[in-house]
């Protein structure tokens, strides 16, 4: 019997009253049904793909050639020739640049972001005159693609003639050292994400009760009491949740770097950029299947030490 | 209030700070923007001037004909439609049906499914690059937008579901136990009673699922190389010589796409920040 057509038999009681088990069963029958062509489409763009990369990672094979494989075991991981070089990408001093960069990327960008996040937050969730107007601009950094802020901003660190490379620092090529162009990127990400964090922030404001402010305003709390003592501790969930969501995207930042430092800076300043400069620039399918295990770890680790030291909930 | 009786000074500050920091925000997230569109109206020669004279100089709009007529440009548009549109249509069906199903249905192992897919939707993309590589190259959809339109999946079904979910969840049990007595199919259920009023939702999420679309780049780059996507042929705009960046045009084109995006996301203001919050707290 199916939920399609239940058979009823005359004077039956109304479907309501009858959640017998057979109706439960058929109705998780439905909901298997419904949810199949979600899992088949992860399966295949998310999950397969997954194991092939999983496999290639212990793979010596070529992105041309990716048929003629043979299992080297954790080799592009760690591997030392009998000369003493070493070829496993753990042993690449640049990927350990990558890393060291992504990791400042994402600790810096994220921390400024939830603070000025928090500040504008803050200030939209107060009246005042061109209150609107002020958060109808937040969301236009966020609506900007990426592609075409890192686009913008490489024109304002331009060092002939941008607004910041050439006015501001007096023809300082920003993005061409290595150790300014970090901070270079982490401005830009600041400024796209800001209004992401801000617009998190300010939903969760808004959900507090306003009858708490009052009555810590008659017990003469002051604002900043009010502040460190009330909404931060509520907003607590709704804030880590945004960190832990922002933290992710920030370690598999990609675009901002690739489009203003062209493939092989970015391949020094994140992670992503360094596995796809293997995987696909130089046809390592191995090893850049390994980088991006590599990258697939690190992720999940930082996960759940975030679920687990924070308690996030999700649901 | 009080404070304006007791000590007036001290409120007046207060208060110039605080619109001062309104008016520093206010630059601080529009200036960039407002910047790149001064400079889509300057002609190439005008970009050395010094800032009060370039914001002086005439007006042209010599960059928008020269990107709107370039044919790679032109094909990029189309391709980003085709696909953004392509990945954000199969998400909101396959994505109605699963919200249905998660948000309505009580079943073993529901629980273990909502992980699985907020799993995939915090899923580095790069970790499956190589593996997707060699399938789509397998299947003979390198530079073909179908292979990248399947490969959007990745991210626009995780979200849609989510969001969907939610909304599902939402709305009152009577309406779908109304049309289950009448012996309404759960299809029927879907498409005649909830879809109707889902229909702000599907709005909304399909609205996010497509800026999200339409700004990617990495898999853009990667499985694509004559039939380029806007953000590819944005990045990779070049002039005449290979050391001249022609940022004149680079900005128009900039607009041009950007444009659209920004009118979207102002005319579904509220939705936005109703669909955001539900896609990033709560997945």
């Amino acid at each position: 019997m199916t939920i399609n057509a239940p058979a009823k038999p005359p004077g039956a009681p109304p479907a309501r009253a009858r959640r017998t088990p057979g109706i439960e069963a058929s109705r998780a029958r439905t909901a298997i049904i419904l949810l199949l062509p979600t899992l088949i489409a992860i399966a295949l763009v998310a999950g397969f793909p997954l194991y092939r990369t999983i496999f290639f990672s212990a793979q010596e094979a070529n992105l041309t050639t990716p048929d003629q494989s043979v299992f080297v075991g954790l080799q592009n991981f760690w591997f030392t020739t009998a000369e003493g070089i070493g070829l496993g990408f753990m042993q690449d001093p640049q990927w350990w640049t990558a890393v060291r960069n992504t990791l400042i990327f994402t600790v810096f960008s994220v921390f400024l972001e939830t603070v000025f996040g928090m500040i504008i937050a803050l200030v939209v969730n107060s009246a005042f005159a061109g209150r609107s107007f002020l958060r109808t601009a937040m969301l236009i950094p966020w609506a900007i693609p990426t592609v075409v802020s890192a686009q913008m901003w490489a024109y304002m660190y331009n060092d002939s003639f941008g607004l910041i490379g050439q006015g501001l620092l007096g023809g300082q090529a920003l993005l061409a050292d290595s150790s300014t162009a970090i901070w270079a990127m982490i401005a830009v990400d600041v400024w796209k994400t800001t209004s992401f964090m801000a617009l998190l922030i300010l939903a969760g404001l808004q959900s507090l009760p306003g009858d708490m402010y009052e009555a810590a305003d008659m017990d003469g709390a002051s604002k900043w009491t009010q502040f460190w003592r009330m909404t931060l501790p509520l907003l607590r969930p709704a804030l880590l949740v945004a960190l832990v969501f922002r933290s992710l995207d920030a370690l598999r930042v990609f675009d901002i770097m690739y489009v203003m430092l062209g493939a092989n800076v970015a391949a020094s300043t994140s992670m992503t950029g360094y596995a796809r400069q293997q995987l696909i620039d130089n046809q390592l399918l191995g090893t850049g299947s390994a980088v991006s295990v590599a990258i697939f770890i690190i992720i999940m680790a930082i996960v759940v030490i975030y679920v687990t030291a924070f308690r996030v909930k999700f649901d | 209030m009080n404070l304006k009786r007791t000590n007036p000074g001290l409120f007046y500050l207060q208060r110039t700070l605080f619109y001062l920091l309104v008016i520093v925000i206010a630059v601080y997230l529009l200036f960039p923007f407002a910047w790149a569109v001064l400079t889509s109206f300057r002609r190439a020669a005008d970009l050395f001037l010094p800032p009060l004279q370039f914001i002086a100089a005439p007006t042209t709009i010599d960059n928008y004909t020269q990107v709107l007529n370039n044919p790679s440009f032109r094909r990029g548009l189309l391709f980003s439609t085709i696909v953004a549109v392509g990945a954000v249509a199969v998400s909101l069906l396959f994505g109605s049906f699963a919200a249905y199903a998660l948000g309505r249905f009580r079943f073993r192992g529901k629980q273990f499914i909502m992980y699985i897919i907020l799993a995939v939707s915090v899923f580095p993309q790069i970790a499956v690059l190589g593996g997707l590589f060699t399938l789509i190259t397998r299947f003979g959809l390198f530079d073909n937008p179908i292979g990248l339109m399947v490969s959007y999946l990745i991210f626009t079904i995780p979200f849609t579901v989510w969001v969907l979910t939610s909304f599902v969840r939402d709305i009152p049990g009577e309406l779908e136990e109304a049309a289950l007595v009448d012996g309404a199919s759960p299809l029927q259920t879907l498409f005649r009673v909830l879809f109707p009023v889902m229909m702000p939702a599907l709005v909304t999420t399909g609205l996010l699922a497509f800026i999200n679309a339409w700004n990617e780049y990495l898999f853009a780059l990667t499985f694509m190389s004559t039939n380029r996507t806007v953000p590819v042929v944005i990045a990779n705009y070049s002039g005449a010589s290979q050391f001249d960046q022609p940022w004149g045009p680079i900005m128009a084109a900039s607009i041009v796409v950007t444009i659209p995006l920004i009118a979207l996301v102002l005319i579904f203001q509220r939705n936005i920040v109703s669909g955001l919050t539900a896609g990033a707290v709560k997945g």
